[in-house]
């Protein structure tokens, strides 16, 4: 199975926006001796962050992230964390600025689970990709791997690599074949084009 | 906690015998500073903790003098047994400063050379001298590096200021309801401070203890350290008397409040005190060698960082705390930072609070 760390080299600078309980950069620094800082609006995540000593910011993404140099990190990490922001047009183009290459995860809405929820029920999709109900769902900008990609190549974004597969990490034939209509969820490494 | 449990404290004094030269060139023929620990030194000498105080306290941070004693010191909230400065796992040190009215050496000393009192005529102190004082105090201790040094406001500042300047005698710094520097509204409030002091006509007589002067001085710190929100709660619009009289006496709560704090104060503190306290903060701007970059400043530190503000504080704002933050990133610092949700303004840094607690102890308990 796939996992963010397979990307990333050693003793390196890591930035986890959307860091929830520091877990990701909790095994970096185990596994790869990375130095990281995680970003967090959520206090219930950010005590858990500090009691693993991990470093973390309280800060808002949606406020900015101008706070953040140029290249001032090695990787920027964003977890299933993009759909959920008010302006996920602004972050993509500020995690290409800071982050020297960029992981970005994002659920599949065009998944063919969800196309078919849409379809035969009527309803919102409800998975396990996508577990809220349309009510109370913190993800605002819900898109497919074919949206997130037109966005990519509008701001000049180069994917380097996806990696596709089911929520549970699974991987199949058909998500090579058809991606947009298999993938759950879509693991992108992304660098900014001079 | 129960009555039994509360810490009973006794205060020590060190004293330094060689001159000592201050950062405005002046020197003091050596100092005493009064301090109080809480908790046990380790046979590694690796916990111990630097409190640092703000503008009016003292090195009465924690526990009680005695079981009779009903006025416990000024962080006990969060010093003591199993508390956020957990005293069963940390030595904690709190001094009272250089130029202090409680002990230490300060503007109610006596001057070997004149044989009096030094009032006025005591040389102004900055932050910087502070650390270097403190400094000496960790010697005497026979430690070896702060586990922590950690204080809010001016308090705040003094830790911000050992990060910089002695940055391999300190592995966490805990900077909490700070800023880098005052800004001119800060700096405004207090030549208010200054002037409500110095225009006082019993202070120009002599009388260190001046009620009006200091009193108002203290009246308006006390309006900045609180919220409105915080004073709307606890006061209101609410009567001393049933009914107003149309005149200039105490009529409103908020009016008694605030004087009987003025009153109180100025017994006990030293105007002289104020008027260096209140200095020390106008004149703090590390930055300002680096061309005011504060990044720059901080390159030199080496300790991990817990900052730490209060979303109603408007004396010392998130944003300041903020500026603080952003140059240790872009310094490439491992820092940490809370913007706590309160209703008690600056005040708020004293106070309990779950997060506010979790927090400095998850910061000390994390390895470094």
């Amino acid at each position: 199975m796939f996992k963010i760390n397979d990307w990333i080299s050693r003793d390196s600078k890591v930035l986890d926006l959307g860091c929830g309980d520091g877990s990701l950069l909790n095994d970096l620094r185990k596994e790869k001796s990375t130095s990281g800082l995680g970003i967090e609006i959520d206090a219930g995540k950010i005590k858990s962050c500090l009691e693993k000593g991990i470093s973390v910011i309280e800060q808002d993404i949606d406020s900015g992230l101008e706070n953040f140099g140029n290249q001032s990190f090695d990787y920027v990490v964003m977890s299933q964390s993009i759909q959920a922001l008010k302006k996920p047009e602004v972050a993509l183009e500020e995690i290409v600025r800071i982050g020297k290459e960029c992981i970005v995860s994002i659920p599949n809405f065009a998944n063919i689970k969800c196309r078919l929820q849409l379809f035969f029920k009527g309803q919102m999709p409800v998975s396990s990709a996508l577990p809220h109900d349309w009510y109370s769902t913190p993800n605002l900008h819900l898109c497919s791997l074919e949206d997130f990609e037109e966005l990519c190549k509008k701001f000049n974004i180069k994917i380097v690599e996806r990696k596709l597969s089911k929520i549970n990490g699974e991987e199949s034939i058909l998500m090579k074949l058809l991606p947009n209509l298999f993938s759950e969820v879509a693991l992108y490494k992304l660098v900014k084009e001079n | 906690m129960s009555e039994d449990n509360r810490l009973i404290v006794e205060p020590q004094k060190f004293k330094h015998s060689q001159s000592f030269r201050l950062e405005s060139g002046e020197s003091l023929n050596g100092f005493e500073l009064i301090y109080e620990t809480y908790g046990k030194l380790n046979k590694e000498k690796s916990n111990a903790i630097l409190i640092c105080h703000a503008l009016s306290g003292n090195h009465h941070a924690a526990g009680v003098y005695s079981k009779e004693d009903k006025k416990p010191g000024w962080w006990d909230e969060l010093i003591g047994p199993e508390k956020a400065f957990d005293t069963n796992k940390y030595f904690i040190v709190s001094l009272n400063n250089l130029g202090g009215c409680h002990g230490s050496t300060g503007p109610g000393s006596i001057d070997d050379q004149t044989e009096k009192e030094f009032g006025a005529n005591f040389p102004i102190v900055t932050v910087s001298d502070w650390v270097n004082s403190q400094n000496l105090l960790r010697e005497e201790l026979n430690i070896e590096k702060w586990l922590s040094v950690a204080g809010g406001s001016l308090g705040g500042m003094q830790a911000l200021q050992w990060a910089i300047e002695f940055p391999e005698k300190l592995s966490k710094a805990i900077i909490i309801a700070a800023a880098p520097k005052l800004s001119t509204q800060n700096i405004a409030f207090n030549e208010v401070a200054r002037q409500s002091i110095i225009s006082d006509p019993d202070f120009t007589k002599g009388d260190a203890h001046p009620e009006k002067g200091l009193g108002l001085a203290r009246m308006l710190g006390h309006i900045t350290y609180l919220s409105e929100e915080s004073m709307k709660n606890k006061f209101g619009r609410e009567l001393k008397k049933e009914k107003i009289e149309y005149g200039y006496d105490v009529e409103f709560e908020i009016e008694s409040y605030l004087r009987y704090q003025g009153a109180n104060f100025s017994k006990s503190f030293n105007a002289h005190t104020y008027l260096l306290m209140t200095k020390a903060l106008d004149y703090f701007d590390p930055a300002k060698k680096n061309n005011g970059k504060l990044s720059e400043t901080l390159s030199r530190a080496t300790c991990q960082f817990l900052v730490v503000s209060f979303k109603s504080d408007w004396r010392f704002p998130s944003e300041r705390s903020k500026e603080i933050v952003d140059a240790l990133i872009h310094a490439e610092k491992k820092v940490s930072y809370l913007d706590i949700d309160s209703i008690q303004g600056h005040d708020s840094f004293l106070m309990k609070n779950d997060r506010y607690e979790n927090a400095i102890n998850s910061f000390l308990e994390a390895d470094v």
